[in-house]
């Protein structure tokens, strides 16, 4: 066992990897699959031997922009997100490929193609390819470790920003990594004005895309970049096998497994864009058919243009989901004519997700639906999109949407007359933050009379626990200054505001119900409802709270109330009895359930 | 020597932690070795599957039918993940029912030693026990030592005792 390999997750070895290469700043939003990168470099700050500077940003186009003057100023620098991330970040990205960076300046991009937990599964390769800005994708989470000091070399010899795109199963695999140690940099702050560069009007761009473009053709020429290739024994001639990122690895195996390794000319594209034109040329004088595997759109394929392309773009390959092991065999087998085609087993669905036993968003979901049974309700990214087991989510889209979307269902509604539907809208807390002001002024301005009920758990629930703006706690746990949510939406011209704990459910249903003759007063107008109770996934939550030991009563009808429409997991309805039970490994006695049975069988035993 | 091996749950039952034991001791022993989770929504209680391949591998995922060994913590999974397993390959089960492969209620064991959670290390147990996993029980004793939070390290090791001894 050697004392510097550690079995490390691909975002920690990502993480690692930016701290050995002497990144000084360090911004991120949090966002499956890519979370942990942050977190790793908080977890290895000691190992920095120079100044680091680590956040959680409000949102990822923030971090982009803190990121970006970093490298102005010569420093390494990195934003990390999600694929949908960048979505967000887009304007400052598109334009940084213009203007460039100085210091090194990495932008780490996770896609997540499945999708596994995402609102979409778009590939950021493609994204580069519209933004050109190289993008570099690695097959393992060493590879990726291994590729960010040379990537921030690319960085400051081209001073641009480099996208590094790992892929979930990057990500969340761990594997023995090695870890080195960081050198020093020696690099303090210099900012050099340069306005026609920095603040380039419409004037400069022009020469500015010239060089880009110009950049891109050399930096396609890269040596360290180019495709690697594993040469066949020439029994496959004018045949050739060219994959990037993970799937490259499952290929690897699958060839290993076949016993078909060193048969086959093997490139693995380490940089899908710009795509090397040397490796172009290679391939259309060499090889008559080509199989090309990537996750998850044809980037690579699209800028081949081979004729015997085989890949998503030709149809061979299904140009949706995760390309599985199972689907790359398939894959393989048709290109090279193996005898037998294994048959792919259809995807089996397990257990749901849902909203964890004792989640105060069940409590909160339950009573909106209670009280507007015929409401509409938008929601919006986070684990409380899971209240639509409940019926109490009706539209998710992306970050902050809800608020826009509730006030565009009013304004629809409002036009064919008087009486218009409850919307009830609910959004967490980070996402509030992350993009829910500027929608909510815009409602307030617009007159839309909704309710905004804000799910306020107190942290960044489903990607771990990240900090939020409202408890003073920044990235590691350092204290800061506290910015609370009531003021803020006071602030955005709010004339009804009242904050409740869900589990009081007579006092959460009284509100909601003030706020619906709010909305509908001669003068009302948007009505905000602070939900108010930790996330139960916070051990001091639990700890704090006080806990009942639920136990169901002979008199159970087996309705299904509690199971159905409450949907605790702690609760099912046994089929020979017909009645409901308790899992006591599940159940977190926060009794929250017991209101909800319409028979009273459900009561609390003891109180501890 | 190389070893495929599926760990499977749901959400909350310690499925990441009894896979990042069993890679540590691929560490350990300088053996190399690449781990799959399952983060993020699918995590609130949804179905979880880990994949461990021990050895010389390049990807971390597991095709269909070539899982050696799978480690059950939610039996309801058995139908979802039976088709990872190779037509040799041995489950390693959480339940107090009888059925196919190596059964033992875990969770009665787990909650008789003061949680639930600790079911995932009595099952690991019950695996070195029946020798279907490449570690020894020396070589878990060493990794639950370096992963689990120092106050948890007896009651970890007790259960995974628990299942090596039942």
């Amino acid at each position: 066992m050697t004392n510097n390999v550690q079995l490390l997750m691909g975002n920690e070895a990502i993480g690692q990897g930016l701290i050995e290469a002497g990144c000084q700043v360090a911004a991120a939003y949090p966002g499956t699959p890519s979370t942990e990168i942050l977190q790793a470099m908080i977890d290895r700050q000691d190992q920095a031997v120079e100044p680091l500077h680590i956040e959680w940003s409000l949102n990822e186009k923030i971090a982009f922009e803190v990121a970006l003057a970093a490298s102005y100023t010569g420093k390494r620098s990195v934003a990390v997100m999600k694929q949908v991330g960048l979505n967000v970040a887009a304007d400052p990205f598109m334009r940084t490929a213009y203007i460039g960076t100085k210091g090194g300046m990495l932008t780490i991009v996770a896609d997540d193609p499945g999708p596994h937990s995402s609102q979409n599964e778009q590939d950021t390769r493609l994204f580069c390819l519209q933004g050109r800005v190289p993008v570099l994708d690695p097959a393992s989470p060493a590879e990726a470790k291994e590729m960010i000091e040379p990537a921030f070399e690319l960085s400051e010899k081209y001073q641009m920003n480099i996208v590094v795109r790992p892929t979930t199963r990057i990500c969340h695999s761990r594997q023995n990594v090695a870890s080195g140690s960081p050198q020093p940099l020696e690099r303090r702050a210099v900012f050099e004005k340069n306005p026609t560069r920095w603040a380039a009007t419409p004037a400069f761009l022009p020469a500015m895309h010239r060089s880009l473009n110009r950049n891109l053709e050399q930096i396609a020429r890269e040596p360290a970049w180019q495709p690697r290739l594993t040469s066949g024994d020439g029994s496959a001639s004018r045949t050739a096998l060219v994959a990037s990122g993970i799937v490259y690895s499952y290929l690897a195996d699958l060839l290993d497994e076949l016993d078909l390794t060193g048969v086959f000319d093997l490139f693995q594209v380490l940089m899908p864009y710009p795509l090397s034109p040397d490796f172009s040329a290679l391939m259309h004088a060499r090889y008559d058919r080509v199989l090309i595997l990537e996750e998850t759109y044809p980037v690579i394929e699209l800028q081949l243009a081979h004729p015997g392309a085989c890949g998503k773009q030709s149809g061979d390959i299904p140009r949706e989901g995760e390309l599985t092991p199972d689907l790359v065999y398939q894959a393989l087998a048709r290109f090279i004519d193996l005898d037998d085609p294994p048959e792919v087993p259809a995807e089996r669905r397990g257990q749901r997700p849902s909203l964890c036993p004792g989640c105060p968003h069940r409590a909160a979901f339950y009573s909106i639906k209670t009280c507007f049974p015929r409401g509409i309700f938008p929601s919006d990214i986070g684990c409380y999109t899971l209240g639509m087991n409940l019926g109490a989510v009706d539209t998710v889209h992306c970050m902050g949407a809800c608020i826009s979307q509730g006030a565009g269902f009013y304004q629809a509604y409002r036009q064919d007359g008087e009486d218009f539907p409850t919307i009830v809208v609910t959004i967490g807390d980070s996402t509030f933050f992350h993009a829910g002001i500027p929608a909510l002024i815009n409602a307030v301005i617009q007159q839309a009379r909704i309710i905004v009920v804000i799910l306020d758990n107190a942290t960044t629930a489903m990607t771990g626990g990240q900090p939020v703006p409202h408890m003073g706690i920044a990235a590691g746990g350092k204290p800061t200054r506290a910015v609370a949510i009531e003021p803020l939406v006071t602030a955005c011209g709010v004339d009804f505001l009242a904050t409740c704990d869900p589990y009081d459910q007579p006092r959460f249903e009284r509100l909601l119900r003030d706020a619906d003759t709010h909305i509908r007063s001669a003068d009302g107008g948007v009505a905000v409802l602070i939900a108010r109770h930790g996330c139960v996934m916070d051990p001091v939550v639990r700890k704090g709270q006080s806990r009942v030991k639920i136990a169901i009563l002979e008199t159970c009808t087996g309705c299904g109330r509690c199971t159905g429409h409450f949907e605790c997991p702690a609760l099912s309805l046994r089929r020979e009895t017909k009645k409901a039970i308790v899992d006591v490994d599940r159940c977190i006695g926060c009794g929250c359930c017991i209101p909800v049975c319409p028979v009273a069988a459900i009561v609390a035993q003891e109180v501890s | 020597m190389k070893q495929q091996i599926i760990v499977s749950g749901i959400g909350g039952q310690g499925v990441l932690f009894l896979t990042r034991v069993i890679a540590q001791v691929a560490v350990n022993r300088g053996i190399p070795v690449l781990t799959s989770e399952t983060h993020g929504m699918a995590q609130r209680g949804g179905t979880v599957l880990s994949t461990i391949k021990v050895g010389d591998f390049a990807g971390p995922l597991i095709r269909s039918g070539q899982a050696d060994l799978g480690l059950l913590l939610w039996e309801a999974n058995l139908p979802v993940h039976d088709t990872l397993l190779r037509t040799d390959g041995t489950w390693v089960i959480n339940s107090a029912a009888s059925g196919k492969g190596r059964r033992m209620d875990a969770a009665q064991v787990a909650r008789n030693l003061g949680n639930t959670v600790l079911l995932n290390l009595v099952l690991l147990g019950l695996a070195v026990r029946e020798g279907v996993i490449f570690c020894s029980a020396e070589d878990c004793e060493q990794a639950i030592h370096m992963l689990a939070p120092e106050k948890f390290i007896e009651q970890n090791l007790a259960a995974f005792r628990a299942g090596l001894k039942a």
